[in-house]
């Protein structure tokens, strides 16, 4: 007998509304583009912080509104479910170039009609020079920028060509005094200016532009309001009639005004979930402490019997489902990097309060309950454990895992609450942390956090020790000495340092430069006003209003790096079995392996442009020589091929792996995962605030991995790097807790920007109370070690095998990626080989 | 008895959640008395040293090893015993065919803290039972048929001295768990699962019986050890005949489950 909390009944409104919102693809918008362009166009003489708010309420008072049938939480950022609007004040080229193939990529297809296409193609060239791109471009260094477009070392693409987002507000605050009291608060301040303070300016324009913000959301839900008494009017059905007066009495007074009940609480909560993801196109809006802020509302309208737990449990489910009407185009590059159309709202449950007393209340477990109900992507649901946690709630998390949607992930407060206090935050603030996105942990409401700020790929530095700084015969990195020529393993191994920290001052500058862009070219007014101190200190997030100011870049690849450094030192210096010419040579030519997939197409399409250009005529017989060469290996010399194979063999086979708790190893991948994160943290930022690493790969380890060659670990050219802090993909044979012990060598708390371990299990293994309760164990054991982030993928190999053959059959089959859950058929093909190949944990 | 007793095992399995409370690890020892024909683990019968194919490679089966050097292995999951309720069980081949050696092991790991299961089937001489009982919290015993004739044909030993094994262990004070592998055609019927859970039911202090459906996962390696696999027929037991038997063995008033 299974005895889980809160197991609530569905309502059957929930199925529907999950079912109309997964009809079709979703489609990109051109109202907002077209809303912000007539905006700015007469707004050229305003500084910039007032041409922001005065587009929001242009785009506000116009930008069409829906109700859909059976929704309780109304507002919608597009007409259409799941679909985006455009923000070309961040990067519009992209788009204008992939207009006619952002409908049949791979990754994260949109449907775009020929009317929007239209519309765009007029609307985005205005844009040109004036964006957040075209700025940090100018910004970067040279080298910088050729670092990241042309290397691939190191990405900082996201924001570069995207909004921030990465934040989690003072929900708290709207909810109690409503946008109101926010505009009371900016009126107070702005009365204690003087007109000859130095700041004066900059101060009053601030506020001006937060009381505009704040006023144009107010008439967009009193536009809802108007709406959803016009629907009501109109409405036959007696039930739907009165749902839609209560909706519009909810819009006309949330969230203007403090909530006075749970369903305006919720409601309230939307808008401003909503908004902010109008504003601007950053994603990772994380909600936060969703069970905190909003339990004083339920349990106000439960001990007066104005509610039920079921009649709860359903608003939740529909916020939830709400969640999922958020969406974002990317290019396709980071599409790839962030697939499966992810917002990455992170909404947590569970842990300490300011107090370091246990926060846990019956929405924490409610909220984990409307994950089971809608089995959906949106929101990424976790859960803070420490060692004060209830057991039942952890239970509750766990038979959420087990339905195999990858969530809940879970995040320890023993390690993290100390690696904010060691990065400055205070102690209560520490307590009351959230996480963003998909594992970066902040105090809400009082943090710029610029979390997810580049991806770094510790790879690479590796491969240029090989080429001495040089990629694609260009030098790009300092000269460390022919590796050939090396005589010790430290002398590798500091070459190793020296390549990648070079890479990282080239890493933080791009960071840097397009931080500087955003705080000059798209403050945002209406997000600062939640985020604590921007109102007192008269200054928007972008320009260091924040009390916390952070830059999170994230490293991934130490389980290759330590494999094979460790592989470089047994082969080559120890045991001299293989030299350090051979393993070059070896890893040039893949090991003797042919290249397979994309890559190879890639190659050969590359090859035989070039034999062309010569003036040889290309028939099909050669480009399939070309083709059968390449996949095979063909064009290298037996012997030679054999004798690469046969250093393959002997790392795979004779050295020991990353992942298996072999204590030598894991305190050497401690050390290899410091050089990333020790170098990061010497840096700050244009905010005053400090940089910290994060390690963790979100995706990106599969296409990052698509660009980088052999490595000296054994593995394959353009292969999926190692997912997270976890071991290389198939080498860790010991079960998962010789893994986690592994992973908890590592210096996590260093690392205070998210480190993220991934694991896969058998849905057998979660079978019954016992199977619960011992899944339990298994994450306060890791905890225990003060790991900091678990996660699981809970479904059968058989069945992703499935899916892939029958997509069709598996449209809602969510798994976990890397941070966040997606839908497993709209992933890419490798994605989805690369989750299917994961080793599934023994038992 | 000391750290450097030496023993012959083939594995360690660690995160093991089917073989006694909370998570486990544990050691498989080389060597049997018996020869089930549905052993799951047919590289565990011979004492001796052996390859096994599998998949492609060649792997040896079984290594010698002192207690010493087994407890570092065995101690680096504790955290998951302590989180879990769990320890360690020793398992097999039969461990009681290397009893100095597991009641060396046993006593080491009470030494560190450890909770200690074995599953054996009690077929051996008493006082080798009773070299490892002052060192082990539960027994995890095999009852496979109470008809000895039968027990014979299939399993290559009667039952009379693992019988009256089960009572001396009950009496012991020992926490005794009685387990039985339900294999379609040997032992499925209602009439036998009823005996075994009955007999189980008049030991004293004996409060569980488990049934572990019949599973096919150890097929392969027959063919990786060049034998022949005898059980070729024979399908698991579905769910619905399961909990059919399930329901007959809890008529003995014992807790019955399903698996481990």
């Amino acid at each position: 007998m299974e005895n889980i909390k809160f197991v609530l009944e569905k309502s059957a409104r929930i199925q529907k509304l999950i079912d109309d919102m997964f009809t079709g693809m979703p489609e990109i918008e051109s109202a907002r583009a077209k809303l912000i362009t007539e905006s700015y166009k007469t707004t050229e003489d305003l500084p910039i912080i007032r041409r922001r708010s005065a587009a929001f309420a242009h785009i506000l008072r116009n930008i069409p509104i829906v109700i859909h049938d059976h929704e309780l939480i109304v507002g919608s950022a597009t007409v259409k479910a799941r679909g985006c609007q455009v923000f070309p004040e961040f990067s519009y080229e992209w788009l204008l170039e992939e207009l006619d193939t952002v409908s049949t990529r791979a990754a994260d297809p949109f449907a775009i009609s020929e009317k929007t296409k239209e519309e765009l193609r007029s609307i985005l060239p205005y844009w040109k020079g004036k964006t957040t791109s075209d700025l940090a471009r100018s910004l970067m260094t040279p080298e910088a920028y050729d670092g990241f477009v042309k290397h691939n070392v190191y990405t900082p693409g996201n924001y570069f060509y995207n909004g921030i987002g990465h934040v989690s507000v003072q929900y708290c605050k709207v909810l109690n005094k409503g946008y109101r009291g926010i505009i009371a608060e900016a009126d107070a301040a702005l009365e204690k200016l003087d007109v000859t303070d130095a700041d004066y300016v900059e101060r009053s324009n601030f506020l001006l532009a937060v009381i505009e913000s704040c006023e144009a959301v107010i008439e967009y839900a009193h536009r809802y309001a108007t709406l959803a008494s016009e629907m009501a009017a109109k409405e036959k059905d007696p039930t739907r009639k009165e749902e839609l007066k209560r909706i519009a009495k909810n819009c006309a007074h949330v969230p203007e005004f403090p909530a006075t009940n749970f369903y305006e609480a919720c409601q309230s909560f939307w808008f401003i979930q909503l908004l902010l993801q109008v504003e601007s196109n950053g994603h990772s809006i994380s909600p936060g402490r969703f069970d905190q802020y909003m339990y004083p509302f339920y349990k106000k309208d439960l001990a007066a019997g104005v509610t039920t737990p079921e009649a709860a449990q359903e608003l939740l489910d529909c916020i939830w489902i709400k969640l999922n009407d958020i969406n974002k185009v990317r290019d396709h590059a980071s599409a790839d990097g962030f697939a499966g159309y992810g917002a990455f709202q992170n909404l947590i449950v569970g842990g300490q309060n300011v107090h370091g007393m246990d926060a846990t209340n019956d929405l924490s477990y409610m909220c984990l309950e409307a994950s089971i109900q809608t089995a959906l992507p949106q929101p990424s649901i976790s859960i803070r454990v420490w060692n004060g946690s209830p057991e039942s709630l952890l239970i509750k998390a766990a038979s959420l895992t087990r339905i195999g949607t990858g969530v809940p992930a879970y995040y320890n407060d023993e390690i993290i609450i100390p690696a904010l206090m060691s990065r400055g935050v205070s102690m209560e603030d520490a307590r009351d942390y959230a996480i963003i996105g998909c594992v970066e942990p902040q105090k809400g409401g009082k943090t710029d956090g610029w979390h997810d700020a580049a991806f770094f790929n510790m790879c690479r530095p590796m491969e240029l020790v090989f080429s001495n700084g040089v990629n694609e015969g260009e030098k790009i990195g300092p000269d460390t000495g022919d590796v050939t020529e090396m005589k010790t393993f430290e002398e590798f191994f500091e070459a190793y340092k020296t390549q990648q920290s070079y890479m990282i001052k080239l890493m933080v500058n791009s960071i840097n430069a397009i931080d500087l862009a955003h705080a000059r070219r798209c403050p945002l007014p209406f997000e600062s006003c939640m985020v604590e101190d921007c109102i007192g200190r008269g200054r928007s997030m972008q320009e260091g209003g924040a009390v916390y100011n952070f830059s999170g870049p994230q490293g991934f690849g130490i389980a290759n790096n330590t494999d094979g450094l460790l592989a470089v030192k047994q082969l080559v210096f120890d045991e001299k079995k293989v030299t350090m010419s051979e393993l070059k040579e070896a890893m040039a030519a893949n090991f003797g392996y042919g290249i397979k997939g994309k890559k190879a197409e890639e190659i050969t399409t590359k090859l035989a442009t070039e034999i062309a250009r010569q003036g040889i005529e290309i028939t099909d017989k050669i480009v399939l020589s070309i083709y059968n060469q390449i996949t095979t290996g063909g064009g290298i010399d037996d012997e030679k091929k054999k004798r690469y194979r046969e250093i393959k063999r002997l790392i795979d086979e004779t050295c020991p792996k990353y992942g298996n708790d072999i204590y030598e190893v894991d305190m050497f991948a401690r050390e290899v995962g410091n050089t990333y994160t020790k170098e990061v943290e010497k840096y700050k930022n244009p905010r005053g605030g400090v940089f910290q690493a994060g390690l963790y790969p979100v995706s990106a380890n599969v296409p990052l991995g698509a660009q980088t060659g052999a490595t000296p670990d054994g593995r394959l050219a353009y292969s999926p790097i190692a997912d997270g802090i976890g071991p290389a993909s198939g080498r860790d044979v010991k079960g998962p807790t010789a893994t986690a012990n592994s992973v908890a060598k590592l210096e996590q708390g260093v690392a205070s920007n998210g480190t993220l371990l991934n694991q896969k299990f058998h849905p057998s293994a979660l079978a019954g109370m016992s199977g619960l309760t011992k899944f339990v164990a298994l994450i306060r054991s890791y905890f225990d070690q003060k790991g900091m982030h678990m996660q699981f993928n809970v479904v059968t190999r058989e069945t992703l095998i499935d899916a892939q053959k029958n997509p069709e059959k598996y449209k809602t089959l969510v798994v976990r990626v890397a941070g966040y859950s997606a839908l497993f058929t709209t992933l890419s093909r490798s994605l989805q080989d690369d989750i299917i190949n994961r080793t599934e944990q023994g038992f | 008895m000391t750290y450097s007793t030496k023993g012959r095992i083939f594995n360690i399995q660690r995160f093991s959640i089917h073989d006694g409370p909370g998570i486990r690890t544990i050691v498989f020892f080389k060597g049997c008395y018996m020869r089930c024909a549905w052993c799951c683990n047919p590289e565990s019968q011979e004492y001796e040293i052996q390859t096994m194919a599998e998949k492609d490679k060649i792997k040896t089966v079984g290594r010698d090893v002192t207690v010493e050097e087994l407890l570092p292995e065995l101690l680096a999951d504790v955290n998951y015993y302590r989180r879990s309720g769990g320890g360690i069980t020793l398992s097999g081949g039969e461990i009681l065919a290397q009893h100095t050696f597991a009641a060396a092991l046993l006593k080491a790991c009470k030494e560190n803290g450890l909770h200690t299961a074995v599953e054996s089937t009690g077929f051996a001489s008493f006082d080798k039972i009773q070299a490892i009982l002052p060192h082990l919290d539960l027994y995890l015993m095999d009852i496979k048929h109470m008809d000895s004739a039968k027990h014979k044909e299939y399993t290559s030993a009667p039952n009379e001295l693992i019988l009256e094994n089960a009572k001396k262990i009950a009496a012991s004070g020992v926490e005794l768990i009685i387990r039985t592998p339900v294999v379609p055609g040997f032992n499925d019927t209602a009439e036998e699962i009823r005996a075994i859970s009955r007999f189980a039911a008049s030991l004293p202090r004996v409060k569980e019986h488990h049934l572990l459906p019949y599973h096919r996962l150890g097929q392969d390696k027959y063919a990786g050890l060049g034998r022949n696999y005898g059980l070729k027929e024979i399908l698991p037991p579905s769910k619905e005949k399961m909990e059919y038997l399930l329901s007959v063995a809890e008529e003995s008033g014992l807790k019955c489950q399903i698996g481990g």
